[in-house]
């Protein structure tokens, strides 16, 4: 094996021939990334709250359906799911609306990623937000339909604000997976940040991968550190005076 | 005021509740006891349809509770609750604990909701602890204002599943004095519990039972003096003992 040829200052160099550095191969790449996780986010926390918390409600046959599709996204791998968006959908769907989200979808790549991962996500986000709300007393709902609530005001006013409250450190971590797992979308060609790193030590600088590796990966971590800040600061935020979790059974 | 007929429920193959019929007039005071397991809780969250029966029904102030057509949420905002482990809602301020079902439900304004729940909180003794959030009180207080909170909705009925069997003894006492105020004020209550000296102050009747089934349902006089079955005089020499 030849002698490696260290060169942190590669970040700085100009990709050559194209006129652009590998910093801003880079920027851009972490622009994807974090478009397509916090976009896959949102929809990951609308839906999985939702699907979750009927999960718990009353009607068995809503129960039902949600616990098939709890079970469904979470238990395809992703890559594959990604696939199914990108590859299969467009051919079993009617012919128009094949062709139109072959042809005339903006940004196809990346929609899909956000839809795939956003599902996939929710899923996980469902399982988190429907065992906060088992963890509460059962006389919880009792008590919110004692006083005259409906089904869904006790939900809104009594079971969700402590439940949510309970999960937030399992959702910190699907937060900070969701960034994580978001390198999948390279799979279909979106141009996130593992995308671009493969890109660079793949063609363009063969030479030093270890450094361009290096970078990244420290931008992943801080990437995780800033989701792992953030919920700290919203648990602190909505901490409960003097409530410690399960102490009210 | 509450007619329960007939009323039998089931879990699975399990019968919890069999042929049970009681009535609570107007004013009245009704003290339910009997052996754990015996179905009181159940029985009793029938009343304001907390727990769905099978057969039989129960009408409150003229409502049926088994007409699909009843509007549940609209009743169960007239009877007020009181449970075993208090359940005030630990987010929310004791003021908002107090308010908030007066503003969603009822369509309270805010200032209004709160003034009278600041009048109840003064009425349970609690006045200096309107700010503080359940977890930061004592069990008897917590449940003072359980009471509160559910004499805010002006209920025309007041339910208790065993308010005080979750508190220390020395807590007893503070939610047995609130209790007994409110029925001297004349509020039909049904209360279980196996406080026979609340039961003696303040009872109309006593309703025993045992295995899903009212074994016995007479005045106080009668259950104290000389209870018929023989389950229930077992069970009274057993929590008199105490
Ligand atoms: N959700 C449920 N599923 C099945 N069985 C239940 C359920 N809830 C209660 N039971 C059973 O129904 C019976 C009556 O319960 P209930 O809570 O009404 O009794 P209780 O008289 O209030 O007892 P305690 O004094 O312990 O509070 C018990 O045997 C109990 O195990
Ligand atoms: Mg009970």
């Amino acid at each position: 094996m030849g002698q490696y040829q260290w060169n942190w200052g590669i970040i700085l160099e100009e990709v050559y021939g194209t006129g652009e550095y590998y910093y801003q191969w880079l920027i851009t790449g972490l622009g994807w990334t974090v478009a397509t996780a916090l976009s896959a986010w949102v929809i990951a926390l609308i839906l999985g709250s939702l699907i979750g918390t009927v999960r718990t409600m009353p009607n068995k046959w809503l129960a039902g359906l949600a616990t098939a599709y709890v079970e469904l996204f979470r238990n395809i791998p992703l890559i594959v799911q990604l696939f199914l968006w990108f590859f299969v959908l467009p051919e079993v769907l009617p012919e128009q609306m094949g062709t139109w989200m072959k042809q005339d979808m903006p940004m196809p790549e990346f929609i899909t990623a956000v839809i795939g991962l956003g599902l996939f996500t929710s899923a996980r986000v469902a399982e988190q937000v429907r065992t906060g709300i088992m963890a509460l007393p059962r006389g919880q709902r009792y008590a919110g339909q004692a006083l005259g609530f409906t089904l869904g005001q006790t939900y809104r006013y009594v079971l969700l604000p402590m439940a949510f409250r309970i999960v937030i450190p399992p959702l910190t971590s699907e937060f900070m997976n969701v960034f994580k797992n978001s390198a999948v979308a390279l799979a279909i060609g979106v141009t996130e940040l593992t995308f671009q790193m493969r890109q660079i030590t793949g063609e363009y600088a063969p030479g030093n991968p270890i450094e361009v590796m290096t970078m990244v990966s420290v931008i992943y971590l801080i990437m995780a550190f800033s989701v792992n800040r953030l919920m700290a600061f919203i648990e602190r935020r909505t901490q409960v005076p003097g409530y410690i979790s399960g102490g009210s059974k | 005021m509450i007619s329960i007929k007939n009323v039998s429920k089931w879990y699975g193959n399990f019968q919890v509740l069999t042929d049970c019929t009681t009535e609570v007039k107007k004013g009245e005071v009704v003290v339910v006891c009997g052996p754990s397991g015996s179905g009181k809780s159940t029985l009793i969250k029938t009343v304001n349809a907390l727990e769905p029966f099978q057969k039989g029904d129960i009408v409150v102030d003229g409502i049926s509770i088994a007409d699909p057509k009843t509007n549940l949420p609209k009743l169960r905002s007239r009877v007020g609750m009181v449970f075993q482990h208090f359940e005030l809602f630990p987010h929310l301020t004791i003021t908002d604990n107090l308010a908030i079902a007066q503003q969603k439900v009822l369509g309270r304004s805010r200032d209004e909701a709160r003034a009278k729940g600041a009048k109840l909180l003064e009425r349970v003794g609690l006045s200096a602890h309107a700010a503080k959030f359940p977890g930061q009180l004592s069990g008897g207080q917590q449940q003072r204002v359980a009471i509160a909170r559910a004499l805010a909705m002006d209920p025309i009925v007041m339910l208790f599943d065993e308010p005080t069997s979750a508190l220390d003894p020395e807590m007893v006492n503070e939610v047995l004095d609130v209790m007994v105020q409110l029925a001297h004020e004349g509020m039909t209550m049904m209360c279980v519990t196996h406080e026979m000296g609340f039961a003696r102050k303040v009872a109309n009747r006593v309703i025993f039972m045992d295995k899903g089934k009212i074994e016995e349902d007479c005045s106080k006089e009668d259950f104290f003096g000389s209870p018929r079955g023989e389950r229930a005089q077992l069970f009274l020499s057993k929590i008199l003992q105490h």
